[in-house]
């Protein structure tokens, strides 16, 4: 029985019925939708151990109403893999982005932000820094443009010290557009990067969307107002834009990086939205 | 007055705060003691302007109005919002 036939089988004994249907994901990792019912197999790159702990997080009472709670609160193992199970929900529109969920994304953020990590198991750090290095290690090529990643990459500076120490706080670790399903209400879901981190990580893919001439700074504006406005602790008192530099920075270059193996992998040049992304690249080993 | 150069008649003229005659024939200035001070500072205040505030943003953001509609449905922008 192959992974697909075994994740069918999980989803049908927590009342997964009709047809499975495998959800377009990341290729090291598998989504299985069974009617109610989502069973999703970890990446094999994944720490089981962290991946438990994460998981308890989640169906935490503490933040029930910011993040999807899972149907099972452990891990099951799978042909080897780590595999959890979720009540299903309706994913954000992709054909209707002009009613994309922005401000409920913020304030989902920022009621995240204010869990305070003594509700929390002992979580792993949150991934996003990490994820930023495996994206430019990913990039095989020895061109202009992966040489200017590396560059943009290496030359990251460190958060600003007159900022001081930035404690470690409940963070998402990879938050995007794909990371909110409606069930009565807007929540957050994949705890894969859930952690203690610098929460600003949180918002900096919309803010590196925004610096790359990407995202409409009226959505930009919006995403952040919300985030202030319900109180999200992430950015200080004073200019957002202090504490969103950094993490922004290595947002850029991750997506740059990304954007550059998918061309490659699809044997094409990259397109005017990649190629914004490398000339964000560039203002930044200038500036 | 008259002009003290050509002896033409001299008008004058209330520009912000500035008192300036000006001679109808050869179109020659008069100014009144201080106002050269006057003209030189408020030129100086127009110079020193503040410049308009930039857009919110990094230092390394796409310039002023970099951003277009275009790519809205693009494939690779619609991948971008939705995946990691």
């Amino acid at each position: 029985m192959g992974l697909k036939e075994e994740l069918a089988e999980i989803a049908a004994g927590y009342g997964g019925t009709g047809a499975p249907v495998l959800h377009p994901t990341r290729t090291d990792v598998v989504v299985l939708r069974r009617g109610e019912v989502v069973v999703k197999a970890h990446s094999a790159r994944d720490d089981a151990e962290e991946l438990r702990v994460r998981l308890r997080a989640a169906a935490s009472p503490a933040v029930s109403a910011v993040m999807l709670a899972p149907l099972d609160p452990e891990v099951l193992t799978v042909a080897g893999r780590a595999v959890t199970v979720w009540p299903a929900g309706q994913p954000v529109r992709q054909d209707d982005l002009d009613h994309a969920p922005w401000e409920e994304g913020a304030r989902l953020l920022a009621a995240l932000h204010a869990v305070p990590l003594t509700l929390m198991p002992a979580l792993p750090a949150a991934g996003g820094p990490a994820r930023a290095a495996r994206a430019v290690g990913r990039m095989s090529g020895d061109g202009p443009v992966e040489a200017l990643v590396r560059r943009a990459f290496k030359e990251l500076p460190a958060p600003a010290p007159t900022l001081g120490p930035v404690t470690g706080l409940l963070t998402h670790g990879d938050w995007h557009l794909g990371q909110l399903v409606r069930r009565d209400r807007w929540l957050l879901i994949d705890v894969d990067d859930l952690g203690v981190g610098d929460q600003a990580w949180d918002l900096a893919r919309p803010a590196a969307w925004y610096a790359a001439g990407l995202l409409d700074p009226a959505v930009w504006q919006r995403f952040l107002g919300a985030y202030l406005a319900a109180g999200g602790p992430a950015l200080g008192g004073g200019d957002p834009w202090a504490r969103l530099d950094v993490p922004a920075r290595a947002l850029t270059v991750q997506l740059a990086a990304v954007a550059v193996v998918n061309a490659g992998r699809e044997a094409r040049e990259l397109d005017d939205v990649e190629h914004s992304l490398i000339e964000a690249c560039s203002r930044i080993v200038r500036a | 007055m008259q002009c003290p150069k050509c002896r033409g008649n001299m008008r004058t003229y209330e520009r912000n705060g500035v008192h300036i005659e000006q001679c109808d024939n050869c179109r020659g200035i008069f100014l009144d003691y201080g106002e050269l001070e006057t003209l030189t500072r408020m030129e100086s205040q127009y110079h020193a302007a503040p410049p308009p505030p930039p857009a919110p943003g990094p230092a390394w953001g796409a310039p002023h109005g970099g951003y277009h509609h275009g790519h809205h449905r693009q494939r690779s922008w619609v991948g971008m919002l939705f995946s990691t």
